[in-house]
């Protein structure tokens, strides 16, 4: 982890107090879950739970865990959502948010009224007509059925206006003499003047469609469109007698990609969070 | 008026829509037209092989409003939002202020508090499933060490709620540590530096600096928090599916429920509604202060 | 772990190009559940490779959906959105709704003449009483249970009791339990969520009275008997002590009677596999206790056809069922999971009488067959199941008492089925 702001002061240097005890605590606090899940898949299950330190470390709960269910397929549909959803988003909600910044047009706002309406009509909410219109749509058990409600994103449009209403007039301005038609304006000025927005808004959907688990459960039907976390539930299903170590094998594999991202990119993130800040 | 600006302008109006056009369609595919099928279905009876469906007016308002399993779940919402919104925010306070000072492993601290929002709640429940087993999990065997007998948190309607509020409470928190870390790192230093040397007390510079500055990141993130105590439902299905007794049912959970378990449309578009117009009520009062703050600016 | 990650996403490309199906003049999809432990889906595909290669002309797509309700779930989502599948393996309970939504199609009119008799009578007749609604068959036994007690003769021993005779009464089971329980160990675990209804029928069977009527309209939950039987369900936690208090997780059970939390459990026979392959410690199992009289309900899932397939697609369903039901499908089945082989052919397979000559405790589920009786079902039935269900964890946690935990449930269950009597 990086310093990202800390102006040198002489009293800079960490210091052992009741904070950092109180942090730490916090910490291993909220991390022992994760831990627990560690310890409990390398051990079988009975040594999982007795913490005895002796207990054999062993592999076979990843084994199992991996010949138990089409990880590898799951991954990949994961992937291929969380990608498709992004690239959807960002698409639309660039050509929505340019619209709001520089186009004014009369009834604007009353559209922009609507579209941020849509931050409270959730999806989730409506996931009985949602899913309704998808089988309507012929998408239903298809992994762009599970991204479509997603790609128009009121959130996005929001960010996005707000990043590009911060562009100084004047670059567009240059750049229209110098004869760049609106798309090479955008894509040349407002979309690169943007780009710690986008990895923000970026990061948040990746995460937020790599963990989302209701809606793909009511629109995916088969193992060729099932996402990890829907196949994480019916790995785990508590039914079947949870093997917690099988479980948490499982569990560890389906977040690791994720987790090793955040750990690699973490100053990028914060930083990220940073500029954009919460207009 | 001059004709070139009202081309110009006609031209900003068509460039407007266009731009616009793809978003509002998928906008009105999955928000706005489902809005209105959904009160459309809400007034219709459930149709089956024996007896078609037929126009009900209000009566499923008033058959949900009679249900007593109705008000249970509404409650069960309104204390899981009242007790898991202001504990994360809180929790998410005093994180971002920790992992914002000169501590030492301040990378691992940051880590730890960010780890649970990189899982998924599926996961999330299957972990905190063996945490609440009672006698062999490990929160009973850890209170076992200090003479206390198993508690059956997820068991009891009294603890099965606090213990699904506690998941979310330990999954919210860290998300919205980062927001708060990043306001945190805009405010500048001297600003403490000229407190303490007012003599300050830390608590003073916190409720009188602190708190004021972080406002704006309190609102966005308690607008979050309002919206995922509606949608955060995934731990319910692992870990108690909404039992003992409906003591755990949150409204969501419930309308799943009546629409893919029990095929009862009518009665699922209804609380739909209702969950549609609190929502929406909570937007117009959102942009109220949106406005507000607008003036202020 | 690079190495790890590449060879995922070689497997994966893999898959998807494997996973076009091959050329077959028809097609089936069929979605089954599983409720209970061991990694069963293998089983089933290799079920499912078999009659493939028997019949290539026929392609089956079979899909793991989850637990029971899960399962219904997706097999009607897929239906509603013009996907349908042509069977699927549902909740043995599930006829009546299924019946009313005009979904299925009865085995009679498909599987004629003689032929098509003798196959339905070929079945365990305790296993088809779930199916047969007015006068005919809806459904076929696949992965059906009864509920046995499981009990650890470690702890029998310990506690002075005699390893093999389990108890057979009641009361024997709660002086057996008394003498188990204690030190942070309990006597009995029955499990109440999940399926909590399908434990309490036990009690009210053992305590002589069922919980529906035959036709699905009517439901029995105030009658003296059934209150008793809650009530004694609620004792072994509040007066004997054998049992812990509040609800106990069904799928955490297993763990515990492993683990030697709790010296006996009721639970699945579906489990028995799971339950023999993890023990550390010599077990047995048994026929639940009596008390009027013994019994369990059956339980567990049965083969539907659908309606709108092609007359080639039934057909090849029905063949497809024949396949997966006729007795080595069976045994095998039996075998992998503890089910009950469902009908008795199965258990004069050599692979069954192999197995059940070296593991009796395979034998108990189908003994019991004898004092069976159907899984609680009705019209409406996942919304009266809810009911009672709620009525029974109230009961259990002590929010209510039994009598009027049950009046509740009673009266929903009433407003529900007016509409059907």
């Amino acid at each position: 982890m990086t310093e990202v702001t800390s102006p040198a002061t002489p009293r800079a240097l960490p210091r052992l107090d009741l904070d950092a005890v109180g942090a730490i605590v916090l910490a291993v606090v909220w991390i022992s879950p994760l831990l627990f899940a560690v310890w409990a898949a390398f051990h079988d299950a009975s040594g999982a739970i007795s913490f005895d330190l002796s207990a054999p470390w062993t592999l076979d709960s990843f084994r199992t865990a991996w010949a138990a269910a089409p990880w590898p397929r799951y991954f990949l549909n994961t992937t291929i959502l969380v990608t498709i959803t992004l690239a959807g988003q960002l698409v639309l909600c660039t050509l929505a948010g340019f619209a709001f910044a520089r186009f004014p047009f009369p009834g604007r706002d009353v559209v922009f009224v609507l579209v941020l309406l849509q931050l409270f009509i959730l999806p989730e909410v409506l996931i009985v007509e949602n899913y309704a219109m998808i089988a309507r749509l012929g998408l239903f058990d298809t992994i762009v059925g599970v991204g479509l409600p997603y790609m128009a994103s009121a959130f996005g449009i929001f960010l996005l206006r707000q990043a590009f209403k911060q562009v100084p007039k004047e670059l567009e301005e240059a750049a229209r003499v110098e004869g760049c038609s609106w798309a090479g304006v955008l894509w040349r000025v407002y979309i690169p003047a943007a780009r710690p927005t986008y990895l923000a808004y970026a990061l948040v959907s990746v995460a937020t469609h790599w963990n989302n688990f209701l809606w793909p459960l009511v629109v995916t039907n088969s193992v060729d469109t099932r996402p990890l976390t829907v196949g994480l539930s019916l790995f785990g299903a508590p039914e079947s007698g949870v093997d917690i170590s099988v479980i948490s094998a499982g569990t560890i594999m389906s977040i690791l990609p994720l987790l090793l991202a955040f750990l690699i990119f973490q100053r990028q993130f914060v930083q990220a969070f940073l500029r954009v800040g919460i207009k | 008026m001059s004709t070139s600006a009202t081309i110009t302008q006609r031209r900003h109006a068509l460039y407007g829509w266009m731009l616009l056009f793809p978003s509002l369609v998928l906008l009105s595919l999955f928000a706005f037209i489902p809005t209105g099928a959904t009160v459309w279905a809400s007034l219709f009876t459930r149709g089956t092989s024996r007896r078609p469906s037929e126009f009900a007016g209000l009566d499923t308002y008033a058959h949900l409003t009679s249900d007593p399993v109705f008000w249970k779940v509404v409650t069960n919402n309104l204390l899981y939002a009242g007790v898991s919104i202001p504990l994360s925010i809180g929790i998410a306070l005093g994180m971002a202020l920790w992992a914002n000072a000169r501590i030492p492993a301040r990378g691992f601290v940051r880590t730890a508090y960010f780890t649970p929002t990189m899982l998924p709640m599926i996961a999330a429940a299957n972990l905190w499933l063996f945490f609440y087993t009672p006698g062999i999990g490990v929160i009973d065997q850890i209170t076992g060490l200090f003479g206390f007998g198993p508690v059956n948190w997820l068991g009891q309607p009294d603890t099965a709620l606090w213990a699904v509020i506690a998941v979310t409470v330990w999954k919210e928190a860290g998300f919205f540590m980062i927001f708060y870390l990043a306001a945190l790192q805009t405010i500048p230093p001297e600003l403490r530096e000229a407190a303490t040397i007012e003599g300050a007390s830390r608590w003073t510079y916190t409720r009188r600096v602190l708190l004021p500055l972080l406002m704006p990141t309190t609102l966005f993130v308690l607008i979050n928090a309002l919206i995922n105590s509606v949608k955060l439902i995934d731990h319910l299905f692992i870990l108690t599916k909404g039992g003992p007794n409906n003591a755990s049912k949150l409204i969501l959970y419930w309308i799943w429920e009546m629409a893919f378990a029990y095929f009862d449309r009518p009665h699922a578009a209804a609380m739909t509604v209702f969950v549609l117009a609190v929502l929406g009520i909570v937007a117009a009062v959102q942009f109220r202060l949106i406005d507000r703050r607008a003036h202020y600016r | 772990m690079t190495n790890f990650f590449s060879r995922a996403a070689l497997a994966a490309v893999g898959m998807s190009v494997m996973a076009t199906p091959a050329f077959a003049d028809v097609n089936l999809t069929m979605y089954y559940p599983i409720a209970v432990g061991g990694p069963l889906t293998e089983v089933i595909d290799g079920m499912i490779d078999r009659f493939e290669a028997d019949n290539p002309d026929i392609s089956v797509e079979a899909i793991y959906a989850g637990n029971y309700d899960d399962t219904r779930v997706r097999a009607l989502s897929a239906i509603r959105s013009g996907e349908p599948a042509q069977l699927s393996v549902l909740f043995s309970i599930d006829a009546y709704d299924l019946i009313e939504q005009d979904l299925i199609v009865p085995f009679d009119d498909v599987v004629k003449g003689e032929d098509g008799k003798a196959w339905l009578d070929s079945f365990y007749p305790a296993l088809m009483k779930n199916g047969q609604i007015d006068g005919k068959t809806w459904g076929i036994p696949f992965q059906r249970s009864t509920i046995v007690m499981y009990y650890n003769k470690d702890m029998f021993r310990e506690a002075g009791l005699d390893p093999e005779s389990p108890p057979q009464t009641w009361d024997e089971m709660v002086e057996a339990g008394k003498a188990l329980a204690g030190d942070g160990r309990w006597g009995l675990m029955v499990p109440s969520t999940g399926y909590p209804y399908w434990m309490f029928q036990c009690f009210a069977i053992q305590n002589g009275k069922e919980l529906m009527s035959s036709d699905g309209t009517e439901t029995y939950f105030t009658d003296p008997k059934v209150v008793e039987a809650l009530e004694f369900w609620r004792s072994m936690a509040t007066d004997s002590k054998i049992m812990p208090e509040g609800t106990i997780e069904w799928g955490t059970l297993r763990q515990a009677f492993l683990e030697g939390q709790t010296g006996m459990m009721w639970h699945s026979t579906g489990n028995l596999t799971a339950v023999k392959d993890a023990a550390d410690f010599d077990f047995g199992v048994a026929m639940l206790p009596k008390h009027e009289r013994p019994g369990s309900p059956t339980g567990g899932g049965n083969f539907y056809l659908f309606k709108g397939s092609s007359d080639e697609q039934q057909d090849a369903a029905v063949k497809l069922i024949r396949f997966m039901t006729a007795p080595e499908q069976a045994a095998e089945w039996s075998i992998a999971t503890g089910y009950v082989g469902i009908s008795p052919e199965a258990y004069e397979t050599e692979a069954l009488e192999t197995y059940t000559e070296e593991f009796p405790p395979a034998l108990v589920a189908r003994d019991q067959l004898e004092v069976a009786i159907p899984e609680f079902s009705t019209y409406e039935t996942a919304r009266v199941r809810e009911a009672l269900n709620n009525a029974i964890q109230a009961a259990l946690t002590g929010s209510q008492s039994p009598a009027d935990a049950l009046a509740d449930a009673q009266s929903q269950a009433d407003r529900l089925l007016q509409p059907y009597r």
